[in-house]
């Protein structure tokens, strides 16, 4: 983290033009960006989704897509003995640029699913490169693939080293595809959003490991990511790419503290202000804790026929007006959870006591067709992925007129005008109407689910990762929409979410699950603040902070309930 | 990074231009045939396809002589190539046939005869027939625009009872083209019941149906086709033969599609618009034909598309083995079989060439016709 001023530049990139001809017209990917990497030095190329940050990565690589090209620039590589040379007038398929892939510049994929072959042991996979660049010896070979497992800190490297990818988890495999991006010492190693799949503390673990491996090599480091906590927690020169061109570049610090250009500080405000409890909420009145709970959760369980026992013994109650927030990392149950609320799956135990609008108290699990419908009129629900969750072959008007039609509330013109209202309510032109959900944004089409789900007038929807598929820029804004909603048709929500900045932001109280079990549950600001479980300890400690100067991941609690990670 | 890379990041209207602006409001068949057009050699076949039907509609009026008609003095006649000018004026004819009896080979050898140019038209005025069986016509495409006695017209050549090949190729398009079009709706209709019962009810019926499908798979085809096709009585009328024909060789082709409705049945049920569409009261059935049969139509068009080939050749390799269509019935597998003889074949090459020549092109132009339907048959891949 020295900003040593003698670091010498290992990558030149000067004015790189990155284009994709296609038949609808040119599209300028990465559009005369020009930076520096210094040996010792991590710099952070942050963006949202489309603004040109991979493609630039894998321009250095020359391993764009077809028909991606680069067409204009330099990409000057200095080597240890000062000579240097350009990557961008080599060949893609040439002898030269493969001399330098893997054996000077390394590259980390985002995911570690698919980027490790199934096929092969992992000690050939990470010994595959030596093979290539320098035939070391096999023997020779294993005895440098266990040094390597033992720097990227996987347990027991003997046995490791002969197992296949399936047998370890996400973050292990990250932990692999570090190990093999370092075996041959490049100079350069390219990092493009290595811990956007992995759960915090896993993204922690690796964000560790990165900079501790960097220090001990010497490497410069490229990490591109769209996660501003991470990008204060480990840079040390950030580079702000927009639409295929530099906004901003600059020291961390002088990005987060002193933005120039208002994109950036657009970036910065927008997670900067899910740093805190959402304004509208601060103003609102307290909920009393004495109403009867619109929903009442005791002893839910829910085992999948395979035995796994996905909800394991949880209770809830959710207040009329209230938002409850669920957080916990992939594998808590969390998902299932909210399914098994509305019954999209049978929990095998439990109660869940819904009090309908007249006051009668049903039991969801054990309720009977007629009034499961009634229920689910009652309850709806949002869900996380804005692509797959609408019809691709029905007009956005058609979408959120089918609850009104099948509850049989309007029809002919008055459905007509009821769904231009509710378009409106959630902000969007009436007049998109007959436009296919193709056609708009992950943020738009984000909005028609929630139209959709406020059509019928709920009073609980229960929001699974609602934000999560969504740049960080529209997060706020669909956060936003939903109180605004809650206070206008006093909706009460349970909200799913991994990302314990959005429940900070939204909810009144928040449950923290883990493996199955609610572990914690309180006031939002009592968990956030003074967290009681572990586990919540180390969710929490574990989430990058957006500001540099308090830079907190390396001090983190660490839970251990002897868990394999 | 997310599901949304190609996306505007900024939650504002998307500025359209009128192309997208158009494409906006595109429904799914609209993409479909965008995404089709740009598939070239699909678009080529697709007319091509489209021609070679009309053609089997067509047959009586395209044809220039009965297919059945024989004329012992044209035995293995060859092709007669078309002259479009005589001295330099526009007149197309073709040069009459003088025959000559070799009398140490004992084969008959015919020989160009320039001095008799026979005058060739369109629309000619020919024997009174019905067009599409009810339309009376008394006008064939082209012919010989004064036939006399002795006159010939074989483009394509002559078989062994002097019957003309072009004739005959285009009267035989009839059968063998519908024949997979017929064969290929039943495999719908199988298919996509028994699939969609497979894929919806789940448990011990998709088993049941599955394991049944496997076996139905498992048997060799062209034993079983036999044996189907030996059980046809010989005294059946050709119609009926015909229509015989047809259920047997689709009774496999309904299999695959009945697997792939039910992979698409399964793998739909649980995407997020469908429990949607759960969740908003929508009954199973409502759910069936409201969101999963769209969803997958194209993908079924496609799929019947590539089945029509292989019905084709089905038929085809059943009538050259002598097990499938006979005679008088006209199908290209049943021209084929008058090629079966190695004396015809160096005599007479065009009795092999002609119907192979018109069963490569239709089934090759189906297959790219199929391949660029299925590449188009998800148009939202390179929208969304």
């Amino acid at each position: 983290m020295t900003q040593a001023p003698g670091n010498p530049t290992v990558l030149k990139v000067d004015n790189l033009q990155t284009h994709f001809a296609t038949r609808a017209g040119v599209f300028k990917a990465v559009d005369g960006i020009s930076f520096e990497l210094k040996r010792g030095q991590t710099l952070c190329v942050v963006g949202e989704s489309g603004s040109g940050k991979s493609v630039t990565a894998r321009s250095i690589l020359q391993i764009v897509d077809k028909p991606g090209k680069i067409v204009g620039g330099s990409i000057l590589l200095t080597r240890e003995d000062s000579s240097s040379v350009d990557l961008a007038k080599m060949d893609p398929r040439g002898e030269e640029i493969r001399a330098i892939r893997g054996r000077e510049i390394a590259m980390i994929f985002q995911e570690p699913m698919s980027s490790l072959s199934p096929v092969h042991r992992i000690g050939e996979q990470i010994g595959e490169c030596l093979r290539i660049h320098f035939n070391t010896p096999k023997a020779e070979r294993r005895v440098r693939v266990l040094e390597l497992l033992r720097q990227v800190e996987i347990p027991r490297p003997e046995t490791a080293i002969d197992r296949y990818t399936f047998e370890f988890s996400g973050g292990m495999r990250q932990r692999v595809m570090i190990a093999m991006a370092l075996a041959c010492n490049p100079s350069v190693l390219i990092a493009d959003e290595p811990t956007t799949a992995l759960d915090v503390t896993t993204q922690a673990e690796i964000l560790d490991l990165i900079k501790r491996l960097q220090t001990s090599h010497g490497m410069a480091v490229m990490f591109i990511t769209h996660d501003m906590g991470v990008v204060a927690e480990i840079a040390d020169e950030v580079l702000v790419m927009y639409r295929g061109k530099v906004m901003e570049s600059g020291p961390v610090d002088q990005i987060f503290h002193a933005p120039k250009d208002d994109y950036t500080r657009m970036l910065i405000g927008s997670v900067v202000k899910l740093e805190k409890k959402a304004e509208i909420r601060l103003k609102r009145a307290e909920i009393q804790p004495e109403t009867p709970p619109l929903l009442d959760v005791k002893g839910l369980s829910m085992t999948f026929p395979s035995g796994l026992k996905a909800v394991d013994n949880v209770s809830l109650t959710v207040r009329p007006g209230e938002t409850l927030g669920i957080v916990g990392e992939s594998g808590s149950g969390k998902t299932t959870m909210g399914r098994c609320l509305l019954r999209i799956y049978d929990p095998s135990e439990g109660t869940m006591d819904f009090r309908s609008k007249d006051g009668d108290v049903v039991d969801i699990r054990t309720a009977d067709r007629g009034q499961l419908k009634n229920i689910r009129r009652d309850v709806r629900m949002i869900f996380q992925d804005p692509v797959n969750s609408l019809s691709p072959r029905k007009t956005v008007g058609q979408i959120i007129a089918e609850p009104l039609k099948l509850a049989g509330l309007f029809s002919g013109k008055a459905l007509e005008e009821r769904v231009c209202e509710l378009m409106e309510q959630v902000g969007l032109e009436p007049s998109w109407r007959e436009r296919y959900p193709h056609a708009f944004s992950g943020g738009q089409r984000q909005r028609v689910g929630i139209a959709r789900a406020i059509s019928v007038n709920p009073r609980l929807i229960i929001a699974d990762e609602a934000t999560s598929a969504l740049d960080v820029s529209l997060r706020s804004q669909v956060l936003d929409l939903m109180m605004r909603l809650q206070d206008e048709l006093g909706l009460s929500y349970v909200f799913i979410s991994h990302d314990m900045s959005v429940i900070r932001y939204m909810c009144d109280r928040v449950a923290v699950m883990y493996r199955g079990q609610v572990v914690e549950t309180g006031e939002t600001d009592q968990v956030v603040n003074n967290p009681v479980h572990n586990y919540t300890k180390a969710l929490l400690s574990a989430i990058p902070n957006p500001d540099p100067r308090d830079r907190r991941i390396h001090n983190r609690f660490r839970y251990d309930a002897g868990a394999s990670a | 990074m997310t599901d949304i890379t190609h996306l505007p990041p900024f939650d504002s209207e998307p500025v359209l231009d009128t192309r997208s602006r158009d494409i906006a409001v595109a429904g799914q068949w609209r993409l479909f045939w965008l995404k089709f057009k740009k598939h070239r050699i699909a678009l080529v076949s697709l007319f091509v396809i489209l021609f070679m039907y009309l053609v089997a509609a067509f047959a009586d009026f395209i044809a220039p002589s009965d297919p059945n008609a024989n004329n012992a003095r044209y035995t293995y006649a060859p092709p007669q190539g078309i002259s479009l000018f005589i001295d330099g004026s526009f007149a197309p004819h073709v040069n009459g046939l003088k025959m000559t009896l070799n009398t140490e080979s004992m084969r008959r050898e015919f020989a160009e005869d320039p001095a008799k140019q026979l005058r060739v038209g369109l629309f000619v005025p020919a024997k009174p027939y019905h067009l599409l069986g009810f339309i009376p016509m008394q006008t064939k495409l082209f012919g010989l625009v004064e036939p006399r006695i002795g006159d010939s017209l074989y483009i394509f050549g002559a078989d062994r009872l002097g019957r003309d090949i072009f004739s005959r190729v285009v009267h035989g398009a009839k059968v063998s083209l519908s024949i997979g079009l017929i064969g290929v709706f039943l495999s719908l209709v199988l298919g996509v019941t028994i699939g969609g019962i497979s894929g919806f009810f789940g448990g011990w019926v998709d088993l049941v149906i599955q394991r049944f499908i496997e076996l139905l798979r498992s048997i060799p085809t062209i034993p079983l086709w036999m044996g189907l096709a030996a059980a046809i009585p010989v005294n059946w009328p050709p119609l009926q033969t015909y229509f015989v024909i047809t259920l047997i060789v689709s009774l496999l082709g309904w299999t695959s599609l009945a697997r792939e409705v039910r992979g698409k049945f399964l793998s739909m049920r649980n995407e997020d618009f469908v429990i949607a569409a759960r969740l908003d009261g929508m009954s199973e059935i409502g759910i069936i034909f409201n969101h999963l049969v769209p969803s997958f139509m194209s993908h079924i068009i496609a799929t019947l598309t590539l089945a029509i080939p292989s019905m084709i050749l089905a038929e085809t390799a059943l009538s050259f083995l002598g097990i499938g269509l006979q005679p008088p019935i006209i199908s290209w597998g049943v021209l084929l079989q008058e090629a079966q003889n190695i004396r015809a074949v160096s005599q007479a090459p065009w009795l092999l060439f002609t119907p192979a020549a018109a069963i490569v092109i239709s089934v090759l132009a189906l297959n790219f016709l199929g391949d660029g339907l299925r590449d188009a048959a998800d148009p939202y891949e390179a929208l969304t």
